[in-house]
């Protein structure tokens, strides 16, 4: 018996370090495994019209966050309309706001990449010091602030456009309050949207103000609560929030946080949600009404465009409805109110005109005056002291000065919990 | 095979086979056993990785070991991170020894990152240097001594679940890191900057040389304080019987609190690493669950040193490899989970077949 089981066992044993030994001899002959920075030696065919790319991107979470998930799709769509090939784009992920972003951003340096890419906020710190050390590859970075200061060759900031975009479906909301009021389900001056944010930063002000000035535009009476989650993805905390802003009166919910917390609420308490980052259609097929989400495909296509004809990469880029970066996703007929198509329409070829602003001055008011001057905080030295005078022409001017939004008023109409 | 035996067994329905204790296991089947499990488990995975993400088993190997070892730098870094869980694990030994449940690794080690971030951004700037660094190093480990002795003082006077104490303490840390996050910071953005003008030296070409170094060093003593030294012979007589040490006239309340000073000293060493050698700045996932991971670090260790480097080194491998493979694939973040539950669950298991051995009953003779 012993020897039964000490045969088998050094058979096992013996296939081990055959595997082993197999798959290092394997590894020392990919390029990727050495550690040299040279992006010829990445294995990929150089594309015709010049450059070889190759592109890291690192997220911060892996695909069950929808965030991230959107980030990814981007990065799929535009090596699909690049024709690039699979060891072109390297995924890296989960990769923290911290240290471990400089590690993943040098570990794909050295697998070859000459562009990389990072998804999130806290990220920022670490790609520039990764940036000043890999002087000859560039560094794109979402929703970042400090491209402009830094003003450093290989490092750029990109965001887009979304406030008009939650403008829009902000329309789609206040249609479908005008419905229920319509049909008796609560007086016009209950009329309360419930705003789930993650943190109380500018980017979170200027999507939920401009998702309530939409609404608004059409519904005269709504006004908005507004509560944080102090993090960007918490399945319960979103959760425990919606609960909360219902049982407070919210009669439609929206979110800027990046779990499925909040539409799982509404669809069980059967209440209207929009959504961001992609469309709860088939998991809340009840109460989704539609959703805003950046299309980050155009910026990828763009950045490695750019690198590919060895051009200079925009210090901030800022996407557009134009640019196809700012899409409303696809409507719940079942949900929306009649004649919900046909006015985002109208407000969708007013916004790429230029008719139609969403911060104009003249319809909010901050302490009951209509604002005519502001400085908003554009250039981050951390001193959070405005600097950059953005009210002209009677409107707000968001992500002109940088992509990424610096919309911080706070409005009248909108009460914020957190505050109480 | 007479009838009357058969007979017998079919009446009394005696089991195919039954567990025993081994009285001791040589050394090297030990470890012919380990390996055999090992070597199961990876085909457990393959086979697992063949079947969720139709991945080839040699491209899985690969995977594997490019992501551990593909590059100098991700040597470096595994390197770097063996070097943290052990770290940690050899700061909970000693109180394993003793049989104090000390789970609360994570939150002394935190404590000790927040105390080195405290002083960077106070008196970064503000006093020279080499002074910096001289009160970063004593804050660290007062800080890790201080919210590992609380419990200890607990146990040894009233007897208090060490168990429950230490967890909860983690807690209040994490709140405590992320309360003084926003204290610090105002913008709301959550993350409080590097401030890596004031980090520990580097040395060499990376941030990582530095703390591998320094708990190589620390390994070697902590090796040698429980092998060789009075206290170490003293915690182990506690944690076999506290009436024996009793008897032998061994002051348990202080051996108690002197090793859970000890315990939090080296978790405050690893959060000073951490922060003023690597990241330069703390978040509430600084240690990033570590203080839980060195638990299994060191209890499959045995509580020696020199194995923890081992398995402190198969923990980081898995974390590399495992999650090289869902980002080669661009598979969702379970698949490095699965692979490495599997692997763990077959290393654990197998000691099982160590401690104890199936005893195959035939014919109402004991097989072997």
């Amino acid at each position: 018996m012993l020897k039964k089981v000490l045969s088998t066992v050094l058979a096992l044993a013996t296939v081990l370090t055959l595997c082993f030994a197999f798959a290092s001899c394997n590894n020392t002959e990919t390029p990727a495994g050495t550690d040299t920075k040279d992006p010829a030696q990445s294995g990929t065919e150089a594309t015709p019209s010049g450059k070889t790319v190759k592109v890291g991107f690192i997220f911060l979470h892996d695909d069950t966050s929808t965030y991230d998930k959107n980030f990814m799709n981007g990065a799929k769509e535009a090596q699909q309309a690049l024709g690039l090939a699979d060891d072109q784009i390297i995924f890296k992920y989960p990769v923290e706001e911290g240290k471990g972003c400089y590690d993943a951003a040098a570990d794909l340096v050295d697998q070859g990449c000459n562009i990389v890419f990072a998804d999130s906020f806290g990220h920022e710190e670490w790609m520039i010091k990764a940036a000043k050390e890999f002087t000859d590859v560039q560094f794109c970075h979402a929703t970042g602030v400090k491209a402009h200061t830094e003003k450093l060759a290989n490092y750029h900031n990109a965001f887009a456009s979304i406030y008009e975009g939650r403008y829009l479906a902000g329309i789609a909301a206040g249609l479908k309050l005008n419905e229920m009021i319509a049909a008796g389900k609560f007086k016009a001056e209950e009329a309360v949207i419930g705003y789930v944010g993650a943190f109380p930063y500018a980017e979170v002000v200027s999507g939920y103000t401009s998702f309530f000035l939409g609404a608004r535009s059409v519904c005269p009476t709504a006004t908005m609560l507004v509560d944080f989650t102090n993090s960007w993805y918490s399945v319960d905390a979103e959760r425990d929030v919606a609960e909360t802003l219902i049982s407070k009166g919210a009669k439609l919910i929206s979110q800027h946080a990046d779990s499925m917390g909040a539409p799982s609420v509404c669809e069980q308490k059967n209440v209207p949600n929009v959504f961001y980052n992609g469309d709860t259609m088939s998991t809340c097929p009840n109460t989704y009404l539609i959703a805003s989400r950046i299309n980050w495909a155009p910026y990828f296509e763009y950045m490695i465009n750019c690198v590919k004809e060895g051009k200079a990469i925009d210090t901030d880029w800022t996407g557009t409805i134009a640019t196809g970066s700012v899409v409303v996703e696809v409507l719940n007929e079942k949900v929306a109110a009649a004649g919900t198509k046909e006015a985002l329409e109208k407000a969708t070829a007013d916004l790429k005109a230029g008719t139609l602003h969403v911060f104009d001055t003249k319809t909010f008011t901050v302490d009951g005056k209509e604002v005519t001057s502001y400085l908003a905080d554009v250039d981050d030295y951390g001193d959070f002291k405005g600097e950059t005078e953005v009210i002209k022409d009677g409107y707000f001017h968001e992500s002109e000065y940088r992509s990424a939004p610096y919309f911080d008023l706070r409005i009248d109409g909108i009460t914020d919990l957190s505050k109480q | 095979m007479s009838d009357t035996t058969a007979l017998k067994k079919s009446e009394t329905r005696e089991p195919l086979f039954h567990i025993a204790k081994r009285a001791d296991i040589v050394w090297w089947k030990a470890w012919l056993i380990r390996l055999a499990a090992l070597a199961a488990s990876l085909i457990v995975c393959a086979a697992l990785a063949r079947a969720l993400g139709g991945i080839a088993p040699l491209a899985f190997f690969r995977s594997m070991i490019s992501g551990a070892f593909g590059t100098k730098r991700r040597i470096w870094k595994l390197f770097y991170e063996l070097a943290i869980l052990l770290s940690i694990s050899l700061a909970v030994t000693p109180a394993f020894k003793m049989r104090f449940w000390n789970i609360g690794a994570e939150g002394q080690a935190l404590i000790g990152g927040l105390a080195t971030a405290a002083c960077m951004y106070y008196f970064g700037g503000k006093i020279p240097t080499p002074l910096l660094f001289v009160v970063m190093i004593a804050a660290s480990i007062l800080a890790g001594m201080i919210w590992a002795v609380i419990p200890a003082v607990f146990k040894a006077f009233w007897n208090t679940n060490e168990t429950l104490f230490t967890l909860m303490m983690n807690y209040v840390a994490i709140q405590l890191v992320t309360f003084m996050i926003n204290f610090w910071v105002t913008s709301g953005s959550g993350t409080l900057p590097p401030m890596s003008e004031y980090a520990l030296p580097t040395i060499g070409s990376n941030a990582w040389i530095l703390n591998i170094i320094v708990i190589a060093v620390l390994t070697v003593a902590v090796y040698i304080y429980l092998r060789f030294s009075k206290h170490g012979y003293e915690l182990s007589v506690v944690g076999e019987s506290e009436n024996t040490a009793l008897y032998v006239g061994i002051n348990v309340k202080k051996v108690i609190i002197r090793t859970m000073l000890l315990s939090g000293a080296l978790c405050g060493v690893t959060g000073l690493l951490l922060v003023g050698g690597t990241d330069h700045t703390i978040s509430a996932s600084t240690v990033g669950g570590r203080g839980f991971t060195a638990i299994m670090v060191s209890w499959l260790g045995r509580f020696n040193p020199i194995f923890m480097v081992l398995t402190s080194f198969l923990l980081a491998f898995l974390g590399a490899g495992a999650n090289q493979i869902s980002n080669d694939y661009k598979m969702n973040g379970s698949i490095s989970d699965i692979i490495t539950a599997v692997i763990l669950f077959f290393v654990i298991g197998c000691e099982f077949f160590i401690q104890y051995r199936i005893v195959l009953c035939k014919n109402g003779k004991e097989g072997k």
